[in-house]
Order: C-alpha cells, then structure tokens, then sequence
C-alpha cells in the first residue's frame, strides 16, 4: 500500500505548523475534529449538569442544591445540550468531515468561512462559561427564555442569550458553506439522485439552519432591547403579546428539532445498508421525505403552545399540521427496516447503536403524536412527559446517532479501531441507563408532576428516585463507551481503508485521508449503494 | 488552490446570506402584521408623528443609490475606473445623507418625547406605544445595515482603486452591491408600513 | 471559466429607466395614501412596494439573470416568510 501524506502531516494553508496548523487551518478535516474536541467537552458537562439536576430530584425536598441554582441549572444544561451540542454535532463534525468527500470534492466550497464558524462555535461556547460567573449567575428562565421572566429576571439573560445569537450565526454560516458546496463540488458523474443520503440529510437540515436560525437570532435581540429599554414589544401593560414571543421562538425552535434529527437520520441511513450489504430500500423515497420534513417542519411550531391561550383556531390548524409531518418521518423508518429485511446482517458497533436509535427515536416519535393532538397534550403539557418525549428523540434519537456515527467513522477519521466489545458493553449500558431514566418520566408526566419543578409531591418520589438511578447507569456506560474510543489511540490497532465494506467515497480513500481527501479520480457508483462489488470482492476472499 | 474562482458559487453564497437577512427583517414584520391588526387606529396616529418629507427622501435617497451602485458595476465590466470609483463615492454619499436625516428624525421624536419609555409614550395609547416601539427596532436595525452596507461599499471602492477589482474579478463588487440593494429593499417596505398608514 | 451570464452588462440608460420607474411608483405610493381606501390602502401600498422590490431584484440585484438556483431559492425564501406572517395570523385573528 503506497505511503500517502494523511491530512495530519499535510497542513493547509501549508507552511503552518503547531497549534496554527489546527487554528488558522482551511481544511474541512482538520475544522471537524476540532469541532468535535470542543463538542466531547460541552457534552460531558451537559451529562453531568444533568446528572446532578436528576441526583437532586432523586429525594423531596433539597438533596444537593438550593432551588435557585435548580433552575440555572436546567436552563444550562438545556442551553449547552440544544446550542452546543445536539444542533451542531452532527453536521460540524460529521458534516464537515465527510460531506465533501462523499460528492468527491477536496473541501467546502468557502474553507475561511468554516474557519469563521468555529470561531464563532468556540466564542459562543466561551460566552456561556463567561455568563456562569458573572452578573448575578447564570440565566434561570429554562432555555426557552420566555418572557416577562428573561425580561424581568436579574440573572445573566442578556449575556446567555447572546451566545445563543452568536452559536446561532455559526449554525446558519455552516449551512450557508454546505449548500454551496453541494451544489457546486460534486464531482463529475454525480448527479443529484446518486448523492449519498447523508449528504442529502446534510443539505436539507443546511437549509433550515439558513431560513429558520435568523428567526431566533431577531427573537434574542428583542428579548435583550427588552431589558434594556422597556419597549414593551411582548408587554401586555404597554400593548405588548406575550405570546408573539413564542410564536417568534418556536419558528426557529421547532424546525431546530428537525435540525437536530436530519442528520441523525442520514447516519443511520449509511450505516444500515453497509451492515445489511443490501443497498437503502427507498432511497427517493428517503431523499422526498428528508426535504418534505424540512419544509414541513417549518410550519408547525404553535404546537408548543396549545396551552399558551392562543386561538382555537391555532390550537386546531397546527395540530392538523403537526400530524402531516409525521407521515415522512414513518417513511424512513419502514426504508430501514425494510432494507435489513433478507440482508446479510453484519452486526458491528455502529449496527447495534443504529438499531438502538431506531428502537428509541420510533419511541419517542411515537409519543409525539400524543403530544400533537391537541387534545391529549393539554394533560401533559409541561410535564415530566414532555421531558421524557424530547430525550428520547433528542438523545435516543440524535445522541444515539451521534454515537453511532462517532462508531462508524472513527476508523476513517483517526486510521485505527476501537475495541468492539466494549463498545457493546458501553452501548447496552447506556440503552438500558437510558430506558430506566426516562421511561419512569412518561409515567411521572401522566400522573400530573410538573417540568422544571425543584420539588414535588410524594407519590412522585419512587419515579424519580428510579429515573435517577437509571441517570446513573446510563452515564456509567456513556464514560465507558468514550474511555473505550479514547482507549483506541493507545491501542493504535490500524485500521484499513474500508474496514465496513462501504461503497460511498469516504471508503475509497485512505484512513485517515490525505489532504485533498483523493488519490485517484472517484469512481461514482451508477447507484450510490450498490454492494455488488463489495459482496463479489467478499465472495473473492473467501474462495 | 489552482482552479479558477467559481463566480457562480459565491454568488449562491452571498445570496443565502441575503435570505437569512431577510428572514431576521422578517421576524419584525411578523410582529408589525400582528400589531398593526390589533392596533389599526393607534398606529395610522403613529404614521401621522412621521414627516413624511424625510420619509420619502429617504425613500429616494436609497434608490438613487442603489441605481448608481448597479451602474458602478456597469462601470467596472467596460473598464472604467474613474467612473466606477465616482458612482461609489456618490453611493457612500447616499447613505451618509440617509443616516443624518435618520439621525434627525429621531431627534425630532426625542425632541416631541417619542422614545421607548418615554412618559408620553407611556401615557398614551397601548398601540402607539407599540408602533413607536417597531418604528424604532425596526428602522434601528435597518440604520445598522446601512453602516454594515457603507462599510461594504467603502472597501470595495478602495479595492477598485487599487485595481484589486477589475472587470475580471469583481465578485466582492457585486456582493456589496447585492447587501446594499437589499438595505434598499427592506426601507422599500418599511416607507409605507410606517409612513404612509392611514 | 467565464459564464454567459457573468457578462451580462446593463446599460446605464436601462438602469436609468429602472430608476426612473422606482420614483414613479414612489410618487404613486405617497399619492395614494392621501386618499382613504379604507382597508384597500394596506394592500395597495405593499403591492406598490413588492411592485418597487421586484424592480430592484430583477435589475439591480440581476436575479432575472441568474440561474435556476438563486431564482428558486429565492422565491421559497420569500414563501417561507409569508407562511411565518401569515400562519401566525390563524392565533391572532381568532382570538
């Protein structure tokens, strides 16, 4: 096998060397794994922050923090969990590393302004830990800032708020690089229908972060005019609507979701047909339904509010609506499923963590049609319910992605593998930590106990004291499984070009790739998922 | 890299930043169609506070200087220098006269005690206060664009003057032009929801 | 690579009359709205105003120009928006 530069000893802008050769870098690769460094730190603390917000609810009354630093608390961790980590993981690190090497480019179309938006990232980030320590704490209004309280409240909204404008310019500057790129770096050969489905989920979540981000980029600016000048825009003593507020934030905050999942999504559509050696059952119809969630998404958002006093009308035409966008979201669930059906099942890490989201996110979708009938939502809004529906389709959804992607590329990324069977062990852990977390909430929600309580009645005890055990187990097994993939640079077990038998272009170049990601021209398949030549080489092997 | 610059592809770019533009502006509107629903009366009180007579210099103001930042392009793609660097100055002239009106205006509201907070706006009708609340963001944010815009512009001149522009290479040109032209956009449709409501 | 479409130059008399068109459905605009059309003024003035908008896109902004992408993307922006004004409207106009 020739002896190709990897992208680690390749800089670029060349002549950089050190520290600037990651911090003043062009490169899409080397943008990624910063992103992901930073992405680990703001996760682990979002876990632990969350930890201990579950460890104080474990027992009535206080357990291990007074009730003013609950609510900082949660709204933290909401704050890092949605801006820092669950909108940008996948497409900053797996979109930026990957999506120009499956259409055959050799980077984003705008390399300084991806340089740009990890500034950003890193300086939105850096606000947040700046907002912890000064002022009078940080911002205790739930990270949906709802006003009067964010405009009223003493505590750091204003500095909060505008990392979240700034995470938010990344975000839509991120989107703004991949579509360009995908319209204009394909390689020649490929056309729109032979584009792999995680590029796909890439440009159509690129585009909700274009048009939907701005929305609570002006929002954010008007909460912070608010506090500082009393216009009264959303107070109903100076002609204000409260609920113009909300309308304004779940414009962005709903489509967010579908930020959050698209590129989920399109990791597990990779990952499927590689371990099914099957191609995608449906990709069309997978391609329709990535962009219809994305337009689809966008006109929904009031149903956060049924219970806000807004019109019937409202309450009615958004639950109607709410209900359409369900219909593509099934679509891709039954494509995966019926992709593995007569595959050849080859179980591995990334397999097992994908199968694991479908189980979970299906849970989760399927609580959200409780949650858009308008009807049974008025029972739990507000509840430990909702609490539950969104970690099961935020974490169980795209954190379990995430997990799963971070499985599957590793060996491209770094040129070495990690060890499967802790991967198993850790991802088991996880799962069944994660089920014994967060089932016990749904159950909590439907009983009456309140999101966002410090305290709560007695009958609610037992469940939480259950959830937080399940807290535990669940972040024994995330350590476990990051100790294992640390533990995969100590180890330095080689890994080759293809260790999956894949047949987008990422798998056709070396692990981990040279600088301008090809050796050779890319051979573009005629259908991106064709195993053919990867089930013949198989059957070459074994005869 | 050695490929040539893909004009195309950084036209695409600027124009989605121009949507997420528009897409903040509109965001605002969202808040000016709700209010002006709920309040009609109040805010056709508010319009009649405006001078229409700066308004409608302003209004004119931009579109002068977006048809001289169009022909600064048409200067640069026949060579002409000298009158490309002319046409921008005129522009950056436009819209420093756009911002001294802008700042007396608002002198003027300040002057009548028209500002958020103020006690007469408190006194007064819950939808006057609130259009005089918009008409500020609103134009507050615009005014803020248009320094962004000048800025753009003034840099561009500069480039043309050192030929960093040319009738080969003149993206970063267009692409001010394209901010600026959308400056003018939105004033297009704040001119009339504020100015001229009846 | 030069593309036919990058060359496309307007002269600056077509760009005068563009102007000159802008003016005029100004003057229109303010004229109208000393007259009192009850709640005709409002659609009246943003469609003088989209009527001016369109003028600057095709022309100034060059978008008759340009290809398939920036049109469509463009128009779906434009949609975007007018389903967020206008869905808000399904809770404020039926309260």
């Amino acid at each position: 096998m020739e002896q190709v530069k990897s992208f680690y000893e390749t800089p670029s802008p060349a002549g950089l060397t050190g520290i600037k050769a990651w911090l003043l870098t062009h490169d899409h690769k080397r943008l990624a794994l910063m992103y992901l460094w930073a992405v680990f730190f703001w996760l682990v603390l979002a876990v632990f922050l969350g930890m201990a917000l579950r460890l104080e609810l474990m027992f009535i009354g206080e357990t291990i923090m007074p009730p003013e630093i609950y609510n900082s608390i949660f709204t933290l961790h909401g704050v890092i969990m949605i801006f820092l980590f669950v909108i940008p993981a996948i497409p900053a690190i797996f979109g930026n590393f990957f999506l120009p090497i499956q259409i055959g480019a050799d980077d984003v179309f705008f390399p300084r302004l991806n340089l740009f938006s990890w500034y950003l990232y890193m300086f939105g980030g850096l606000l947040a830990v700046i907002s912890l320590f000064t002022g009078d704490g940080f911002a205790d209004t739930g990270w949906t800032f709802y006003v009067p309280f964010s405009v009223t409240t003493e505590t750091n909204v204003s500095l909060t708020v505008t990392a979240a404008f700034i995470l938010g310019m990344s975000s839509m500057l991120t989107g703004l690089n991949f579509v360009t790129t995908v319209h204009r770096m394909r390689v020649k050969g490929m056309g729109w229908l032979q584009i792999p489905l995680f590029t796909w989920s890439i440009y159509a979540t690129a585009w909700v972060q274009i048009l939907a981000t701005p929305v609570v980029s002006i929002t954010l600016v008007l909460v912070v005019l608010e506090r500082f000048l009393n216009i009264g825009l959303f107070d109903p003593a100076k002609g204000g609507d409260p609920l113009l507020y909300q309308h304004l934030f779940w414009m962005y905050s709903h489509p967010a979701v579908y930020i959050m999942i698209l590129p989920g999504m399109g990791i597990i559509s990779e990952i499927i047909p590689v371990f099914s050696r099957k191609a995608i059952f449906g990709y069309k119809g997978i391609v329709i339904s990535s962009m219809a969630i994305a337009v689809a998404g966008s006109l929904v958002w009031a149903h956060h509010m049924y219970t806000s006093g807004m019109s019937d009308v409202s309450v009615f035409v958004f639950s109607l609506l709410t209900y359409l966008v369900a219909i593509p979201t099934a679509v891709k669930v039954f494509s995966w499923v019926s992709t593995m059906y007569k595959g050849s099942i080859l179980m591995t890490p990334p397999l097992l963590l994908a199968l694991i989201f479908i189980y979970l996110f299906t849970i989760g979708g399927l609580t959200g049609l409780v949650l858009g009938a308008a009807g049974t939502d008025i029972h739990v809004h507000d509840t430990q319910f909702i609490v539950a529906h969104f970690h099961f389709t935020m974490f169980g959804g795209t954190g379990f992605a995430f997990f799963a992607g971070l499985h599957y590329w590793w060996p491209k990324m770094f040129g070495i593998m990690y060890d499967f069977k802790k991967a198993y062990i850790g991802s088991v852990l996880v799962t069944v930590g994660f089920i014994f977390h967060y089932i016990p909430m749904f159950i909590l929600g439907m009983q009456g106990m309140p999101r966002r309580y410090y305290d709560y009645l007695p009958h609610f005890e037992t469940g939480n004291f259950l959830a937080g055990f399940g807290g535990i187990l669940m972040v024994i097994g995330i350590m476990l499984m990051f100790i294992n993939l640390w533990a995969s640079f100590r180890v330095r077990e080689p890994a080759s070009a293809d260790p999956w038998g894949g047949t987008t272009l990422e798998w056709s170049v070396p692990s981990p790739p040279p600088l301008h990601n090809f050796v050779e021209e890319p051979k573009i398949l005629e259908y991106p998922y064709d195993f053919s030549g990867v089930l013949a080489r198989a059957a070459k092997n074994k005869g | 890299m050695e490929k040539a610059i893909d004009k195309t592809g950084v036209k695409i770019g600027m124009w989605i930043f121009l949507y997420s533009e528009v897409i903040l502006f509109g965001g605002l509107f969202v808040l000016y169609a709700a209010y002006f629903h709920a309040f009609p009366e109040d805010f056709a009180l508010g319009g009649k506070e405006l001078n229409r007579i700066f308004g409608t210099a302003n209004t004119l103001v931009l579109l002068i200087s977006s048809f001289t930042v169009a022909a600064s392009i048409t200067a640069i793609q026949q060579r002409r220098k000298g009158l490309a660097i002319g046409l921008l100055v005129f522009s950056l002239l436009c819209g420093l006269t756009f911002l001294i009106n802008k700042y007396f205006e608002w002198g003027a509201k300040f002057h009548h005690d028209l500002y958020p907070n103020s006690d007469r706006l408190l006194d007064s009708d819950p939808g006057f206060n609130i259009f005089f609340g918009l008409y500020y963001t609103i134009t507050g944010l615009h005014g803020l664009h248009v320094i962004i815009g000048m800025v753009l512009l003034a840099i561009s001149l500069v480039l043309v003057a050192r030929n960093k522009i040319s009738a080969e290479r003149y993206a970063m040109l267009e692409n001010s032009g394209l901010y600026w032209h959308l400056v003018d956009l939105i004033w297009i449709f704040v001119f009339p929801l504020f100015y001229l409501v009846l | 690579m030069n593309e036919h479409e990058s060359e496309h130059i307007l002269s600056y008399g077509f760009l005068a009359q563009i102007l000159g068109g802008l003016v005029l459905l100004t003057a229109i605009t303010v004229g109208v709205s000393y007259i009192d059309w009850g709640f005709l003024n409002v659609p009246i003035a943003l469609f003088v105003a989209s009527s001016k908008a369109t003028l600057v896109l095709l022309f100034f902004m060059h978008i008759k120009y340009e290809g398939m992408v920036i049109k469509v993307s463009f128009i779906s922006t434009m949609l975007v928006l007018a389903f967020l004004i206008s869905f808000t409207f399904w809770d404020v106009a039926f309260r």
